[in-house]
């Protein structure tokens, strides 16, 4: 039934997307392609952080392995578009599984620290192999559309069909796998993991498999871009990326895969946006590319301590689904409720008993 | 034998500066619980003041004495605003609102000072020093940079040990509750807490960024790396951080020294997994680990 109506609705939006793209001009179609791409990094990120209650800080870094290896595949072996995406998202989830092995011992703030990490060092790697992976210049990505469509198929209109076709696939098998049976293990794990425990499910192998999961969208997420952009470069990969995903995950409301659209739509159209504000305001083009950097941060602030559950708890609320939000932004978790304003402490937060 | 020296000192003096920011983080996470990820990027903004100071006056040392008293500032500022209210929410929150300054933080100091690298002047000579005719791989900056975090931790550990105000640092960070209950005014003592820890960030960042540049970002790969040092220190143990600091500065020396040093961040990277792996909660932890 789920997935029926699922399918019933991605065929609908594809209908619209096709539509869409051909009314749009090119530019526009190239900003479809782009919030499609990020799109799927961001409902992958949301289901780890709503649904799993893990964070992650470097998913940026897992966006270019398969930014990177989708340009490698296609420069070496030139294999076809869709081999392409599958592959990335095979070598993406690959090192998913290194690291999340890795990170599913480690609860919030180690994970959260060793995947900023990530983010931080992976750049840097790009430097060390210059042969393989072009240094600083990075490596181009070219698609072109296929032939039976004429010579004359706008490509930005292609890039659009790609994207939006992969990111409806992805949202379709999220959205089944969060009415799934992993789904509601999930959110056993996060609201309570000693009594998921309890309750006989496996809760390491659990977390693995949604940071694996996460990491493959944002692998998918990453050779999108690449093949919208024409080019995968270091420079594109930083901190600020992961961070900018976490903020659409935050702002459209964790957990939602619904959020994750309005927040991939903030995050093509808000940036360009304020970048114009702050240089009509004579700023200088450096300090007005940090427009949008600022921007993102006084968003994740002000979300999280004044409406937590986003722009989708928001329109909920405003419509009266009886959907509850996930639980996990806003609930208390400290016992000593006797006292007034209490402050969290060792002995309660992190560490429960033996 | 003479590389090995080099490095050894070279990386014990760039473990001084790991050890700022491991403190920094330790001060917080002891009485929060909170992995403070701002520290970077509030590190890189008291730097930036420094700078400004400097190219006004031309002196260093009004700089450095601007640079630390901002850090105090804007610790205590960021705790009552904006941290304070996530204190009865979930750890998540705390964790993404802290995400939120450093990018903010960041942001900012790419709309005020622009995206360029900027020099920041060393307070003593960088020339290499020597014993006899061998070199020794630090320079005299070194040393006062080893110094300074080694004087202030000394400092930090004697205002803990032996006044009334690092007894109520101690009483809250160890039981909160029956801090309270004895008369302790938790909130301020959280202040004095973040103040403390913008202090040591603002040090590490004066004294790191003579041997870097300064830029919005320059702070990231730093505070990434102190973050590796308080985790093999156990997050919260102050002598565990000063440790841990000095071993990951020599072991990435030796690592950047004899395999190349485009990959430090990898081996940190590296570094911190396998320590994780090994014991989840650092080497020095005396926390009790939960387990599922």
């Amino acid at each position: 039934m789920t997935l029926a109506r699922h399918l019933g609705a991605a065929l609908v939006i594809a209908v619209i997307v096709v539509l869409l793209s051909i009314q749009l001009s090119a530019y526009r179609d190239y900003q479809l392609a782009e919030v499609a791409a990020y799109l799927v990094a961001v409902a992958g990120l949301t289901v780890l952080i709503g649904l799993s209650g893990q964070i992650s800080i470097g998913n940026g870094a897992f966006m270019a392995v398969g930014g990177y290896a989708s340009a490698l595949l296609l420069t070496h072996l030139g294999w076809n578009l869709v081999l392409i995406l599958l592959a990335s998202v095979v070598v993406a989830a690959a090192a998913g599984a290194i690291f999340g092995v890795a990170a599913a011992r480690l609860r919030g703030p180690y994970l959260a620290g060793a995947t900023l990490m990530l983010a931080v060092a992976l750049p840097t790697v790009a430097d060390q192999f210059q042969h393989q992976l072009g240094g600083d210049q990075g490596l181009s990505v070219a698609i072109t559309p296929p032939g039976f469509l004429g010579g004359s198929f706008p490509p930005t209109r292609w890039q659009a069909w790609v994207t939006c076709a992969a990111a409806l696939i992805t949202l379709i098998l999220l959205a089944n796998l969060n009415r799934s049976r992993v789904g509601r293990s999930w959110r056993a794990v996060r609201d309570d993991e000693i009594a998921a425990s309890l309750s006989g499910l496996n809760v390491a192998r659990l977390k693995v498999l949604a940071f694996i999961i996460s990491a493959a969208c944002a692998g998918l997420g990453g050779a999108l871009l690449a093949v919208v952009t024409g080019i995968v470069a270091p420079g594109a990969y930083t901190l600020t990326l992961s961070i900018a995903l976490l903020t659409a995950a935050v702002l459209g409301g964790l957990g939602t895969l619904p959020g994750a659209l309005w927040g991939s739509l903030v995050l093509v159209l808000v940036p360009t946006y304020l970048t114009n504000v702050g240089s009509s305001h004579g700023l200088s083009s450096a300090a007005s590319s940090s427009v949008p950097i600022a921007a993102y941060g006084v968003i994740l602030i002000v979300v999280m301590l004044v409406f937590p559950s986003g722009i989708q708890g928001g329109l909920r609320r405003l419509f009266g689904s009886a959907t509850p939000m996930p639980p996990v932004l806003s609930r208390r978790r400290i016992p000593f409720t006797a006292l007034r304003r209490p402050a969290p402490g060792r002995e309660n937060q992190e560490e429960g008993p033996s | 034998m003479q590389e090995f020296l080099e490095f050894t000192l070279g990386g014990i003096a760039t473990g001084m500066i790991y050890a700022a920011i491991a403190l920094s983080l330790v001060l917080i996470w002891r009485g929060t619980r909170i992995l403070n990820y701002s520290q970077g990027g509030m590190a890189m903004f008291t730097t930036y003041v420094a700078w400004l100071v400097i190219q006004h006056t031309g002196s260093y040392w009004a700089g450095f004495a601007v640079a630390l008293a901002a850090g105090l500032v804007l610790g205590s500022v960021l705790e009552f605003a904006v941290v304070r209210p996530t204190e009865n929410k979930a750890p998540l929150n705390a964790v993404i609102v802290t995400i939120g300054l450093l990018i903010l933080l960041e942001g900012l100091a790419g709309i005020i000072y622009g995206g360029q690298y900027r020099s920041f002047p060393a307070a003593f000579s960088i020339k290499g020093l020597k014993a006899g005719s061998v070199g020794l791989g630090i320079s005299p900056n070194d040393v006062f940079t080893a110094a300074a975090v080694l004087g202030a931790a000394v400092i930090l550990a004697l205002v803990f040990r032996y006044t009334s105000v690092g007894l109520r640092l101690r009483a809250t960070a160890f039981a909160p509750a029956v801090a309270r209950l004895l008369g302790v005014r938790i909130g301020r003592v959280l202040t004095l807490g973040w103040a403390l820890a913008g202090l040591f960030g603002a040090l590490a960042g004066v004294l790191v960024t003579s041997s870097t540049f300064l830029y919005p970002n320059s702070m990231d790969s730093i505070f990434v790396l102190g973050f590796t040092a308080a985790v093999i220190g156990g997050l919260d143990s102050p002598v565990g951080a000063v440790v841990g600091g000095i071993v990951l500065g020599v072991v990435l020396s030796y690592a950047g020294g004899y395999l190349g040093s485009n990959l430090v961040l990898v081996y940190g990277l590296a570094a911190l997994v396998l320590v994780l792996m090994i014991r989840p909660t650092g080497l020095f932890s005396s926390g009790v680990t939960r387990r599922v």
